[in-house]
């Protein structure tokens, strides 16, 4: 059984590139991509019971930093990627300090307000980040002279990319520390009482999420060769919130599931009904009602169920 | 006044008011090293929140706490535990979906550098796995180990409780209701557990049941309206008139 769903995973990932045409292949980067980025999110959310509505600040700054510096200032995108990841982990650890002054939904209101001032500010300071129009011509970088430029070649960079972000995630909620924060998440009084600092806890955990986000910007500007101040926006936080309780927060694939499926019900939904929302909406609320935990975690409690027989 | 250093713990004039309900008034303490103190009082009398206060979870309006001679009033709860003060909760507060060994297992890691490791799973500190096994086989729930901590019964998680804290070799204990809600086959077991404790710890005990807890106590301290009313030795406490009065309400 875990074999069979290894070999299934292991396909999907791996045929694409030999068997779909480039629409395909394009839209399975794109969803590895958001897929890195619901991961981060879970990070807090999940993992760490912060629930942030202001997650598309770390995409959006990394995605508009690497984009100014490649585009205006010419600076090569190995460079621009050093300083675009440095500086939105830089301003993730500041926003960190003022969100976590709070929990629960202080702290979602702070996430919030602050992604909103960033949108604000790209939308605003058009002569920085040309407001509305987006910045537009953007390059994507060519690692070890590889030219990323065709879309089968960009799926596996993504996918290599996916794969080291997932690894990573998953040993950092799997280790010593991610066991401290889970017990922060669930009783942080009794963790401070045992020895544990709960802010510092939470402020690393929020820092190493908005690195995850940083890198999801970068492949997320890389990939559409274009950045909007729609990329800042709250809908594109909600959107992978929606992604990651959908998917099962604080699981591991949830996320990524979730996420899949936002993205495919914007692909192909957008195509047939112009209220693609309220679609997503009704599927998300058949998800609420049929499996409050999200999708991973209640396909697992239904095999279960199913290897045990009927009762 | 003698030098502070030589209490274990020290509560000066402590004050505690929300809005306009006082509920520590003017508390002191002073407890030995060593010393078995039970703090007694009717439901309501500030018990809980004397604790909160010595822990920092809650922080107090006035007076200052010390611990071994040093002025821990202003330190978060993390950097009390790390001064050697533990203690236990009246209501269970233990992580539901783990194991025993787990919730043991996270006690010790709060006082160690570990704690902040990032790329290693707790399972690869054996070290951790085997100290957790003998707290809990001091407690007797060896055999339970692997078990989750909603698996077991009330009067067991009772003695995890206690397991998590003297796992961390505290020098003073705050123990908050440690036998509440236990049969009296427990209640004994759980007596004999705390009498076994070590000398090289201080246990403060907040108790109803006076049959067993006096058992256990050297000292009294009996609290009513936020206030110290009676405080000294054992019998001189029982034998008071004012203990008497609080209790019996003549």
């Amino acid at each position: 059984m875990k074999w069979l769903g290894a070999a299934l995973l292991g396909g999907s990932l791996l045929l694409p590139p030999f068997l779909a045409g480039d629409f395909y292949i394009n839209l399975a980067s794109q969803i590895l991509i958001a897929a890195i980025f619901a991961l981060s999110l879970n990070l807090l959310v999940g993992f760490g019971g912060m629930t942030s509505l202001g997650h598309a600040s770390y995409l959006g700054v990394a995605a508009y930093v690497s984009a100014l510096l490649t585009s205006r200032y010419g600076l090569g995108h190995g460079s621009a990627a050093l300083i675009s990841i440095s500086g939105t982990v830089a301003m993730a650890a500041f926003f960190g300090v003022i969100a976590l002054r709070a929990t629960g939904l202080g702290f979602l209101m702070i996430t919030l307000a602050l992604s909103q001032v960033l949108w604000g500010l790209a939308y605003r300071m058009s002569n920085v980040t040309n407001g509305d129009n987006g910045i537009t011509g953007l390059t994507r970088p060519a690692p070890f002279g590889i030219s990323l430029d065709n879309p089968v070649a960009f799926y596996w960079f993504v996918l290599v990319v996916t794969v080291i972000a997932f690894a990573m995630m998953m040993v950092f909620v799997s280790s010593v520390f991610g066991s401290s924060l889970k017990g922060v998440r669930d009783q942080s009084r009794r963790m401070a009482a045992l020895g544990f600092n709960p802010w510092l806890i939470r402020w690393i955990t929020f820092v190493y999420a908005g690195f995850w986000g940083a890198i999801a910007g970068l492949l997320y500007v890389y990939y559409h060769k274009y950045i909007h101040p729609s990329s800042l926006s709250t809908t594109s936080s909600a959107e992978a919130l929606l992604g990651v309780i959908a998917g099962g927060s604080g699981t591991l694939g949830g996320p990524a599931v979730g996420a899949a499926l936002v993205l495919l019900l914007k692909n192909y939904a957008s195509a047939y009904i112009e209220r693609w929302n309220m679609l997503l909406g009704l599927v998300f609320l058949f998800i609420v009602l049929v499996m409050p935990a999200g999708i991973v975690p209640g396909f697992s409690k239904l095999m279960a169920g199913l290897r045990r027989g009927p009762r | 006044m003698s030098t502070s250093s030589g209490h274990a713990l020290e509560v000066l004039n402590l004050k505690k008011a929300f809005g306009g309900l006082t509920v520590t008034q003017d508390v002191s303490l002073k407890i030995r090293p060593g010393e078995r103190r039970l703090i007694i009082g009717p439901n309501g009398a500030g018990k809980t929140t004397l604790f909160n206060q010595i822990s920092g979870d809650l922080r107090p309006n006035f007076g200052s706490i010390r611990l071994f001679g040093t002025d821990i009033t202003h330190l978060p709860p993390y950097r009390r535990a790390h001064r050697g003060l533990s203690r236990t909760y009246q209501i269970i507060t233990l992580f539901s979906g783990d194991t025993l060994e787990h919730n043991v297992s996270l006690g010790l890691l709060g006082l160690r550098p570990t704690r902040w490791q990032m790329w290693r799973p707790m399972s690869f500190y054996r070290d951790l796995a085997t100290e957790a096994r003998r707290a809990l086989d001091s407690v007797g729930l060896l055999h339970l180990a692997d078990h989750p901590i909603s698996e077991i019964a009330y009067g067991e998680k009772r003695r995890v409780e206690l397991a998590v804290a003297l796992a961390q070799r505290p020098r003073v204990l705050l123990l908050d209701e440690p036998l509440a809600g236990l049969s009296n086959t427990e209640r004994a077991a759980v007596k004999s557990l705390i009498a076994s404790i070590s000398r090289d710890t201080t246990v403060i005990m907040i108790e109803h049941d006076m049959d067993t807890a006096l058992d256990l106590a050297e000292t009294v301290t009996l609290l009513n309206y936020g206030r110290v009313i009676v405080d000294g030795e054992r019998d001189s406490v029982i034998a008071d008139e004012r203990t008497r009065e609080v209790y019996l309400g003549t």
